[in-house]
């Protein structure tokens, strides 16, 4: 178990390490290659000469590329002072880099946005996974039942429909011409649950959708497999009730490949959480970066693509561990 | 994103390498994967629907001129006549709809909303097949690469699959959009939204078909015929591309059919957040995108590119689904 944690956990630093890379790379090597000047893209469109000098020199683009980097991921953990010789703009730790159009680091525009985003993502996932195992479980029990069929109709309409048009559809059903829900605009941590758990309920669902179909295909698949496996027949030999057999033996075996797809998708929960946001108007991290991109505010788009992305990778250590829980083999290992 | 391993047998293979499959008791007509293939796919009604659908869409996205030019108006022609001087909505009921404008006028601009339609089919399946080009020959190379060599060549090439597989791609592709340039090698216009949009769209899809390729390698190689190329002095190139490759086309082909849709919705979610071809080039998403300022008033502007993207992706989930059942070797239908 022990051995197991080490070598999950190098992987996560690995995958820190090829994140901090791969976003360094996008935004201040690519732009270069590509004949962009870099200090331009980060003051925006709209800044005078001598300001875009300014920012060329507090970003350090006239340093060796390796200095860069470093500044770059130290400033993480550490903040960063970005100084042209007459003028430092602090960002304190931890600095995801610093918006000189809002003149603000961009820490202040996440921290207000994580909570949504957090909370998005958090209950759509339970959501979706709850649905599709139950869905899944129920199909392969019920092979070739009405159920099992629609269930699978259902699941090829979730994966074919686009999320952003379900949330309008869903939203023009149920908030404008039902008046059931009434979602907040301009959602904040002061807000009481309850108005939080009402502007939330359709985004849940509809993120949910995208994925709850893929997973009741994907658990019908391996609960049909194991199911046919000699433990489990042995199982009902030895007199277990059919529930045990169900949810202890088959399903808990079942749960491993759910588990890893699982974390290859929280990159596209993620993705189906900027898409809801944008939809719903929910200001967290996707709005805000989707904003950046009409604003050309380029520091908070790369703010919220290495936080979402480091976020990520913590998140897979996660996964991980619940790989641990819930496979013997791996714990023993 | 799990399908049931394709293993194609000796038939796939061309008649050089076919090794005589052991149970060839019943006297039967020789017939190839292909014409097994075709004959099973004639009889999958639900596929075929899909396949006619696709190549309609196609003669669509093709013909789109002559069509538009028949039955309806210049795609960026501003029919503002059409609109309610007040509210700026289009006159009539359902959007306007009517025998000139098939599928209504776009609100506050007054635009034909059937010859954006149209028009935005080019931009849809333009870049969602190239793309899955892209994809597909990334992907094969390496995952062929990868499965045939192991070793730390796999070891590399698997590890940075499941990195990619796992980064926000969403936030990824908008981060590089927004900081190449507008004119870049030559193109200038949308030609360079669509070459990037192709290019990282297909990046980011890569490890889906390696991960397949690799795995059909890894369990090809250990075959009886490349052990017979290899014994007949065949050399590295040879087997991987005389011996493997044919018989990875019939999973390669499924998982490009099966792609394509996703890369159509991926399409439609940058063009939705702002990310993708620029205005006025007419997409589906970017009519989502402006239909979500007033779907409240004039739903249809917002059901009409909903619908074509839905039904677009459906149809290619369901040939994709119906060719991957066809191309089965196990199956029994």
């Amino acid at each position: 178990m022990l051995a197991y944690l080490i070598r999950r956990l190098i992987a996560v630093v690995i995958m820190v390490l090829v994140v901090l890379l791969a976003t360094f790379t996008v935004f201040f090597m690519l732009p270069k290659w590509a004949g962009q000047d870099i200090a331009v893209l980060f003051a925006g469109k709209a800044s005078g000469a001598e300001q875009v000098e300014g920012i060329r020199t507090k970003l350090g683009l006239d340093q060796p590329l390796l200095v860069q980097f470093w500044d770059f991921v130290r400033a993480i953990p550490m903040g960063r002072d970005y100084a042209n010789g007459t003028d430092v703009t602090h960002c304190p730790a931890p600095c995801f880099g610093y918006s000189f159009r809002t003149e603000e680091p961009v820490w202040t525009t996440l921290k207000d946005a994580l909570p949504v985003t957090g909370a998005l993502a958090a209950g759509a996932c339970v959501l979706w996974l709850a649905a599709g195992v139950a869905t899944g479980v129920l199909s392969a029990l019920k092979r070739g039942s009405l159920w099992d069929r629609a269930a699978m109709i259902a699941a090829l309409g979730g994966v074919s429909l686009p999320i952003f048009f379900t949330g309008m559809v869903a939203m023009g059903i149920f908030v404008h011409s039902l008046g059931w829900v009434h979602i907040e605009d301009n959602l904040s941590t002061d807000d009481s649950i309850g108005v939080w758990f009402q502007t939330l309920l359709l985004p849940w669902i509809v993120l949910a959708l995208l994925n709850a179909a893929m997973y009741a295909r994907l658990t019908r698949a391996t609960m049909l497999e194991v199911l046919g496996e000699d433990y489990i027949r042995t199982a009902r030999a030895k007199g277990l009730g059919e529930r045990v057999v169900i949810t202890r033996h088959a399903l808990r075996s079942a749960m491993t490949p759910i588990l890893t797809v699982f974390g290859l998708d929280l990159g596209v929960l993620l993705g189906g959480a900027v898409l809801t946001e944008s939809t719903f108007n929910l200001p967290g991290l996707g709005l805000a970066a989707v904003q950046a991109i009409s604003s050309k505010d380029l520091p908070v788009i790369l703010g919220v693509t290495l936080f979402a992305a480091l976020a990520i990778a913590v998140a897979n250590l996660v996964v991980d561990l619940l790989y641990a829980v819930i496979d013997p083999r791996v714990r023993l290992a | 994103m799990t399908a049931p391993l394709h293993e194609p047998t000796a038939e796939a293979a061309p008649p050089a390498s076919a090794d005589p499959a052991g149970a060839g008791v019943k006297k039967v007509e020789g017939r190839s994967l292909k014409q097994i293939a075709w004959n099973r796919l004639k009889q999958d009604k639900v596929a075929l629907a899909g396949g006619i659908t696709v190549f309609v869409l196609v003669l669509v996205a093709v013909f789109a001129p002559l069509i538009v030019s028949l039955l309806g108006h210049p795609p960026n022609e501003f029919h503002q006549e059409k609109l309610d001087p007040l509210t700026n909505l289009p006159q009539g009921a359902f959007g306007g709809m009517s025998s000139d404008f098939l599928f209504g006028v776009e609100p506050n601009k007054g635009r034909d909303v059937f010859s954006r339609i149209v028009y935005g089919a080019r931009i849809s399946l333009l870049v969602a097949f190239l793309a899955a080009v892209v994809a597909v020959v990334l992907g094969t190379l390496f995952g062929i690469v990868a499965g045939y060599f192991g070793g730390w060549i796999d070891a590399l090439i698997s590890r940075t699959m499941d990195v990619l597989l796992s980064f926000p791609q969403l936030l990824f592709i908008i981060s590089l959009v927004s900081v190449l340039p507008d004119d870049l090698l030559g193109l200038t216009g949308s030609g360079v939204r669509i070459a990037v949009l192709v290019a990282v769209i297909g990046f980011f899809g890569w490890p889906y078909v390696g991960r397949i390729v690799r795995g059909q390698t890894l369990s090809l190689r250990e075959r009886e015929y490349i052990e017979a190329a290899r014994s007949l002095g065949g050399g590295r190139r040879h087997i991987l591309f005389r011996e493997l490759l044919p018989n990875l086309v019939a999973p390669i082909t499924v998982y490009a059919t099966l792609m394509i849709p996703t890369n159509i919705l991926t399409e439609a979610a940058l063009s939705f957040l702002g990310a993708g071809v620029r205005p006025p080039t007419a997409s589906w998403g970017g009519m989502l995108r402006d239909a979500l300022e007033t779907y409240e008033h004039d739903p249809m502007f917002m059901v009409f590119p909903g619908a074509t993207i839905f039904i677009t992706v459906l149809a290619f989930n369901l040939f994709g689904d119906g060719l991957r059942d066809a191309l089965d070797p196990k199956g029994t239908r």
